[in-house]
């Protein structure tokens, strides 16, 4: 006998328990609640038949009992806040634990007048009206099974709003902390910033856990930007291993708006990445730098998405999996260029290096160009330490194991080097020094003396 | 220059065959003999495929060739029983004929690492950030170099000519008993080769033990360098031994007199 399991049910009855205690006052909210999660209810999670999931199992996710997430736990994620904040070089740092907004963790920097970053709980009393303009107008519920169940239960959350002509110097950190305990818990973590025109800011996001307790981080991120903003974004996931952690980014990019944006992927035991943006204006430029660093179990899925919609729009895209044990990893690379969208210009890379014979990764590029006069071009290399480099060391005195520490600290700091967060760029290269027995802060690139035009 | 100490046999290579280490590979060297005593400086010549770059792999451990027969031994203990590291520290230098490119790593940290592996090999303290600084500045004026070099990452775009200067910088900053040195002078100019001949020359001088061993097609470099001997190799052995007048005579007259001489010896 087969016994059906509704892998729905989990969610929808803490959806029944949140949607009673939270938002009430906010009809627009609950309606895209409750729309979000009729749509969830409607098509269910993903199976492996979809095309964007055949490489990640989730069935993991889908089996385990989740309950919300909440604050009632004995460890309230202060030492871990300790641990991943951002200190002097923060301009704001908002802490949630569990999903929710610890203000008593947080940093509550000075910003420029008219800048916010608060929680989008408070914001929905300040800040209604931006908010209701743009929560859920940019990650949709139809594209996505994980982005219809976050949005039912927006509440909480980081609420960015940055109006015309701000600069903010310092990082806007958010810190996203799960305290997993006894019981498996999920939080639905929710991000909007919205950058008017000619915004300069750095926005960094961490999802970080402690306890060795599984948990299920489902995020969503929505970026909208004005003309001639210069965004910088860098992501850390370093959940704990017992952790999922599946994640969409929706970027907006309005006209000659810069955005870089670095993504580390460290921890996670199951994590999937779906970073989109779309280019809006013309001369938006758009970098998407990633770096994966998993080992023993771990599988990690990063999709991108680089939607050119309008002309004259450079994209430049480089990631880089390092992978040990029986780790295994997808990326896919997605460019999708409008017919409108002429002298489109992109670059795509992806590099991985395999350490173990048991470790896999699954490289797509998927171009899909309706414009005749455009530059696209994609690479990508699968395979393990470089011998010949690894011969030049050692006939140089370098021992064995110390040549391939080194060179794959090399082939992964080729991604840190480029990133402008210094926090973020230290505590990777802190962890992958670590990972080599190499010695902490070594610096064995400078970015200035470097020939290629790093970006 | 040379005392009756340093004339001890730095390399003994007695009848040495190696092949391509896969199956069924090609045999390269077929019964070589070589002998190069501390302190002299060696030139090998012959054309190519005869062996030169197989020997020099087979000499600093390339795992892509496989010792069939033979023995060599570096001051007395028995090469092969060394890793490709450990032939390093105990003094051995190989200049490569195509350098490899390191993306990610300076060159400052490179050697440094480098030179600290074959420090500690040796029992000797490891230099700080100091220490090497100073004994690199040397080293880099004498080969004309740019400070900036060291802050690159190794070899990245680097021109044919500035990676062979970059070996030998190394080869000066590592300072080894015995530098073997594939194919140095191609691909330089004639101010880069004279300047290279001239940093070679000048370690010798410092370190008159310091034994050098020149693989090359040409006999200009030979004209700055000058060799103590010159072997001829042909077909993975080497067929004749002279001294600098032998160089000149190859490159004026080709190798075809010594083919003939040796059917004339069979």
């Amino acid at each position: 006998m087969i016994q059906v399991i509704d892998d729905k049910k989990v969610h929808l009855s803490n959806f029944d328990r949140f949607a009673i205690q939270e938002g009430v006052g906010h009809p627009w909210l609950e309606k895209l609640r409750r729309d979000a999660i009729a749509r969830f209810d409607l098509v269910g999670f993903p199976s492996r038949k979809t095309e964007a999931w055949r490489f990640t199992n989730i069935d993991p996710i889908i089996r385990t009992p989740f309950k919300l997430g909440d604050l009632e736990g004995s460890d309230d994620g202060s030492s871990t806040a300790k641990h991943f904040t951002f200190g002097r070089d923060a301009a704001v740092e908002l802490v949630f634990v569990n999903g929710r907004y610890v203000s008593a963790l947080s940093k509550h920097g000075k910003l420029p007048r008219g800048a916010k970053v608060i929680s989008i709980a408070a914001a929905l009393e300040t800040d209604g009206e931006v908010i209701e303009k743009h929560l859920g107008k940019y990650a949709a519920i139809e594209e996505n099974a994980f982005v219809a169940l976050n949005t039912g239960f927006v509440g909480d959350g980081a609420f960015i709003h940055l109006p015309r002509g701000t600069t903010i110097d310092g990082a806007i950190h958010l810190i996203f902390i799960s305290t997993a305990g006894d019981e498996p818990t999920v939080s639905h973590p929710r991000v909007l910033v919205v950058a008017e025109d000619n915004v300069e800011a750095t926005v960094v996001e961490s999802y970080v856990g402690s306890g060795s307790g599984v948990y299920f981080t489902n995020a969503v991120t929505e970026f909208v930007t004005g003309t001639d903003c210069r965004i910088d974004h860098c992501k850390l996931q370093q959940e704990s291993l017992t952790a999922y952690h599946v994640a969409t980014m929706q970027v907006d990019l309005g006209r000659q708006s810069r955005f870089i944006s670095h993504a580390a992927t460290i921890g996670g035991k199951l994590t999937r990445n779906d970073l989109n943006v779309k280019m809006n204006g013309e001369r938006a430029d758009a970098t998407l730098n990633g770096l994966v660093i998993i080992g023993g179990d771990q599988h990690c899925d990063n999709h991108t998405l680089l939607h050119h919609e309008k002309a004259n729009c450079p994209s430049h895209e480089l990631y880089k999996h390092v992978l040990s044990g029986r780790a295994t990893c997808v990326f896919k690379g997605q460019i999708f260029v409008q017919k409108d969208a002429q002298k489109t210009d992109s670059k795509q890379s992806s590099k991985s290096l395999l350490l173990s014979d048991d470790a896999y990764m699954n490289s797509q590029p998927a171009l899909e160009i309706y414009a005749d006069d455009v530059k696209c071009t994609h690479g990508s290399t699968i395979g393990p330490v470089d011998e010949d480099a690894v011969f030049y060391l050692r006939s140089r005195g370098v021992g064995l194991e110390a040549a391939r520490h080194l060179l794959t600290y090399a082939f992964a700091a080729d991604v840190t080097r480029r990133m402008r967060v210094a926090p973020v760029r230290r505590r990777l290269e802190d962890f992958m020094a670590a990972q080599h027995g190499l010695p902490q802060d070594l610096r064995i690139t400078d970015l200035g003396s470097h020939d290629e035009k790093a970006r | 220059m040379k005392d009756a100490e340093s004339k001890m046999a730095l390399l003994e290579v007695t009848n040495l065959h190696a092949r391509i280490a896969v199956p069924g590979g090609r045999e390269i060297l077929k019964g070589l003999n070589l002998t190069i005593n501390a302190g002299e400086v060696h030139a090998i010549m012959g054309k190519n495929g005869s062996g030169k770059s197989t020997l020099c792999g087979v000499l600093a451990g390339r795992e892509t060739f496989e010792v069939t027969q033979g023995s060599v031994l570096f001051d007395g203990k028995d090469l092969f029983e060394m890793s490709a590291e450990e032939r390093a520290r105990e003094g051995m230098f190989l200049g490569f004929q195509y350098p490899v490119e390191i993306p990610g790593v300076s060159t400052s940290y490179f050697l440094k690492a480098a030179v600290n592996a074959i420090r500690k090999h040796r029992g000797e303290e490891e230099l700080d950030a100091m220490a090497f600084l100073t004994l690199v500045k040397d080293k880099m004026k004498m080969l004309e170099m740019d400070p900036s070099f060291m802050n690159r990452a190794v070899n990245e775009g680097f021109s044919g000519g500035e990676k062979k200067r970059n070996e030998v910088f190394q080869m000066a900053v590592i300072n080894p008993r015995l530098g073997l040195l594939d194919e140095t002078d191609s691909g330089l100019d004639v101010d880069a080769l004279r300047t290279i001949s001239h940093g070679i020359n000048k370690l010798h001088e410092a370190d008159p033990k310091q034994a050098v061993l020149l693989v090359t097609h040409y006999q200009r470099m030979l004209d700055y360098v000058v060799p103590d001997v010159v072997h001829v190799m042909i077909d993975g052995r080497i067929v004749k031994t002279g001294d600098k007048e032998l160089a000149v005579k190859l490159d004026t007259e080709g190798y075809d007199w010594v083919e003939a001489e040796m059917q004339t010896a069979i």
